[in-house]
């Protein structure tokens, strides 16, 4: 499905990149490392928040953003974090094809001062195809810290593009950015890019393609750089090319040709297929090498000391796991302690808004049914949502973030990687899974930083089994109430240690399922896997907390409040619809009680996870809403409550320890299915991602159901 | 010369050493290369993971974590 060549400009974007831009609107390409500090980059340009974290591979598909300057209109694009350009892998397929096809206005690479030189790599591939480049030499700042001092002029001299050096997270050089993008795009800059100066071999091979990619491609490419490409034996530049210029090379007969004489050229120089890559390679990195020489100076040769100490502790052989459950077990205490309070007086405060709206409603004679639908239905469930979530949501994320931005998740991921690699599973897992703990939709699309389609798809299947926001709450909410119950001052930690215990298991049952797919219908070996450990960042508390505070508390809830809205609606009607003299609700929890009981839960909870499958956070909320709409009218204007109305109905621990391992293992919610359709574009593979969690929810459940019953434990 | 060559994961946590050759292949070896492992790149092992496996090495400035099948692939003359 190619393109004509004429057709170009926004609706080419549109089609192929799923870029929205206005024709007066300028585009600007941003590409860098993982790990450089792009995506603050990108959200210091745009203003929008873009969740950036300190470990490699955030970015994961093209996202966009605006912004002015000098009443000139910009459009960013940030493209996924690659090393190279050389299509190793779906994200630099992706970058390289906006480069290259995108015609991007200006093509800005982010490189992290502190490791300039494997940053150069990148750069130098980006100047070979296009020389409408500024380098953006980022986290300036870092580099201060270690004493590493960047020669920012005389590396725009050797390079001959523009450099400026920037510290985005504090705004520093960002107008100077800007002004160097308007400078280029309005001709002012001109640049006159270093062009690698290969050796005698590659550049007869290369003179073997050039002419006759400059007859076929024009100038719409730069032809020195396809025949690099091509020399090298890469086949996914020739499909992009198909793709966007709308030519067909694999028929050209004289391009066919001229693979033999590539062929008979390398034979009479004894060069090897694969020598062609490395030369190229060696090449640009030893034109890095000698640029880092002329550029950067290390005042303090063991800038690098610090970070080794606090690796040599958090990776230690003894010490590595326990300091991660520790860290993991002081944040869910913190958000456990922290949100009791607050918890309860935003209960007692919406369930006192409810009262007065119900007496005005009263006092205005509004009738009875629309009262049930409007204030018994949606607005309570809200407030449940709105109580029950908040308050450990917005401690929980920051805490979380915190971690994150420290650069401590490359070292979990570290610290985990042999359980993957014994599992048959992707070290990179390690990440996604972490990610999943935010959102598991979000982590089946980080699944894309794993390669190997086997791999990948293991990672998207086994997200599942670590609680997302929408599950956090339920864990949270149940060990509070429920397990910790009646413990006194211990309560938070007990409640922190069985949060804890629920994550170490889901953890477990990743690997576990992991292995069974590995051995089973995902039969394979582990592939190769790299994973850079990024230098220590020193968190920026304020902005922590606001950033996750905003962008995915406030996110979650108002997710969590359009779903919850309709299921209390239809939790209502449920409960105020008879049929003969049952309600409708009592009639389908009557009718999955013997399977309810069965997995420890009963027929209510069943229904309740059935109904949250749009969305988890409101679980616990559809529980509280049946079991009050179906009798015990308790005042439920806290959470200690809520213990009271659950024992009513014939909780035990046993319940809450099966409705805590079932919100852990079942089918995954609406939104992350869909996710994974899109992923994988497979049916097949989205029902085994639904069938596979629900089956271990049920066995796992039924078996300490029954195990405990049997023991005589309830 | 020839008798100091080892396999990277071989190399002693602390020491250095310098990459004589890769053996990986495919995208393996395209990966290495990425991260600058050329001929000459000096490297030096860091850290070991709580399990002995994977390793983090110093290359270019970077800090990269490999399982021992990968690094089994580079073979380093060790520096001493």
């Amino acid at each position: 499905m190619g393109l004509t060549a004429q057709s170009t400009g926004p609706q080419v974007l549109k089609e192929l990149f799923n870029i929205e831009a206005e024709p007066y609107e300028f585009i600007v390409a941003l590409v860098g490392n993982p790990n450089t500090g792009k995506s603050t980059v990108f959200n210091s340009l745009t203003g929008l928040k873009q969740h950036t974290g300190n470990w490699p591979g955030k970015t994961v598909s093209n996202a966009q953003g605006r912004f002015q300057h000098k009443n000139m209109d910009f459009v960013l694009v940030d493209l996924p974090g690659t090393y190279s350009l050389m299509a190793n892998s779906v994200e630099e397929e992706i970058a390289r094809d906006f480069i290259c096809f995108g015609k991007p206005d200006v093509t800005v690479v982010v490189t992290d001062a502190t490791c300039l030189e494997r940053n150069l790599n990148l750069v130098i591939q980006i100047l070979e195809i296009t020389e409408k480049v500024i380098v953006c030499v980022n986290l300036l700042d870092e580099a201060k810290r270690k004493k590493i001092n960047v020669e920012i002029k005389e590396l725009s001299r050797i390079l001959g593009v523009p450099v400026v050096g920037t510290n985005a997270r504090d705004g520093e050089g960002l107008q100077e950015l800007k002004d160097a993008i308007l400078n280029m795009i309005s001709g002012k800059t001109k640049s006159n890019p270093i062009k690698i100066d290969y050796d005698d071999d590659i550049k007869e091979a290369v003179k073997i393609f050039e002419p006759v990619l400059n007859k076929i491609i024009g100038n719409k490419l730069n032809n020195r750089w396809t025949a690099l490409r091509l020399i090298d034996g890469d086949e996914t530049i020739k499909e992009s090319i198909n793709n966007y210029l709308g030519l067909n090379l694999s028929d050209d007969i004289e391009l066919i040709s001229l693979y033999d004489r590539l062929e008979e050229y390398l034979a009479e120089k004894n060069i090897e297929d694969e020598e062609i890559r490395d030369r190229i390679v060696s090449q640009i990195v030893c034109f890095a090498e000698n640029v880092v020489k002329e550029v950067v100076s290390f005042e303090n040769k063991e800038y690098y000391e610090v970070d080794r100490k606090i690796d040599s502790v958090l990776t230690s052989k003894t010490l590595g796991i326990p300091i991660m459950l520790v860290l993991l077990g002081i944040v869910f205490w913190i958000t456990i302690q922290g949100a009791n309070y607050p918890s309860e007086l935003l209960a007692a405060g919406l369930f006192w808004i409810e009262e007065r709206i119900s007496e005005l409603f009263f006092n205005i004679g509004v009738p009875d049914w629309f009262h049930g639908i409007t204030v018994l239905g949606i607005y309570r469930t809200l407030a449940w949502v709105v109580s029950v979530m908040l308050p450990p949501m917005a401690i929980f994320f920051p805490l979380f973030t915190l971690l994150e931005d420290l650069g401590y998740l490359p070292r979990v991921a570290f610290n985990l990687d042999s359980f993957f690699k014994k599992a048959g599973a992707h070290g990179k897992q390690a990440l996604t899974m972490c990610m999943g703990f935010g959102c598991n939709a979000a982590g089946v699309i980080a699944c894309r930083i794993i390669d190997s389609p086997r791999e990948r798809l293991i990672a998207i299947i086994t997200n599942n089994f670590v609680p997302c926001n929408g599950r956090f709450p339920i864990l949270i909410a149940l060990a509070t109430i429920f397990i910790g119950g009646n413990l006194g001052v211990f309560r938070s930690a007990f409640a922190a240690l069985s949060v804890l215990a629920s994550v170490i298991f889901g953890v477990l049952m990743t690997l576990a399922v992991s292995w069974i797919l590995s051995k089973t219908i995902l039969k394979g070996l582990p592939s190769t896997f790299t994973l850079e450990l990024p230098p220590y960042r020193k968190p920026q508390i304020g902005k922590v907390i606001i950033r996750s505070i905003f962008d995915r508390t406030l996110f979650v809830l108002a997710r969590a409040v359009t779903v919850a809205a309709p299921a209390g609606l239809i939790i209502w009607l449920m409960a105020n619809m008879t049929v003969g003299n049952i309600s409708l609700l009592d009639y389908c929890a009557g009718f999955l009680d013997p399977l309810g009981f069965l997995i420890g839960l009963d027929g209510y909870i069943l229904m309740a996870f059935i109904l949250g499958f749009p969305a988890n956070e409101i679980v616990i909320p559809i529980i509280i809403m049946s079991y009050m709409s179906a009798g015990s009218m308790l005042e439920l204007d806290s959470i200690s409550a809520m213990r009271e109305l659950l024992a009513a109905n014939g909780w035990t621990w046993l319940t809450a320890v099966c409705t805590m391992l079932f919100s852990l293992n079942h089918f995954p919610c609406g939104t992350t299915l869909l996710t994974i359709y899109k992923e994988t574009q497979s049916k097949k593979w989205t029902l085994v991602s639904f069938i596979v969690p629900t089956l271990v929810g049920f066995m796992v459940c039924f078996v300490v159901a029954q195990t405990a019953r049997l023991l005589g434990l309830v | 010369m020839y008798e100091k060559s080892i396999p990277l994961h071989m190399l002693p946590i602390g020491s250095f050493g310098r990459v004589t050759s890769l053996i990986a292949i495919g995208n393996s070896r395209r990966r290495m290369l990425d991260l600058g492992l050329i001929r000459d790149t000096k490297i030096e092992a860091v850290l070991k993971s709580p399990s002995g496996d994977p390793t983090a090495y110093q290359i270019r400035g970077a800090v990269i974590a490999l399982r021992s099948e990968e690094a089994s692939k580079i073979i380093v003359e060790k520096i001493d």
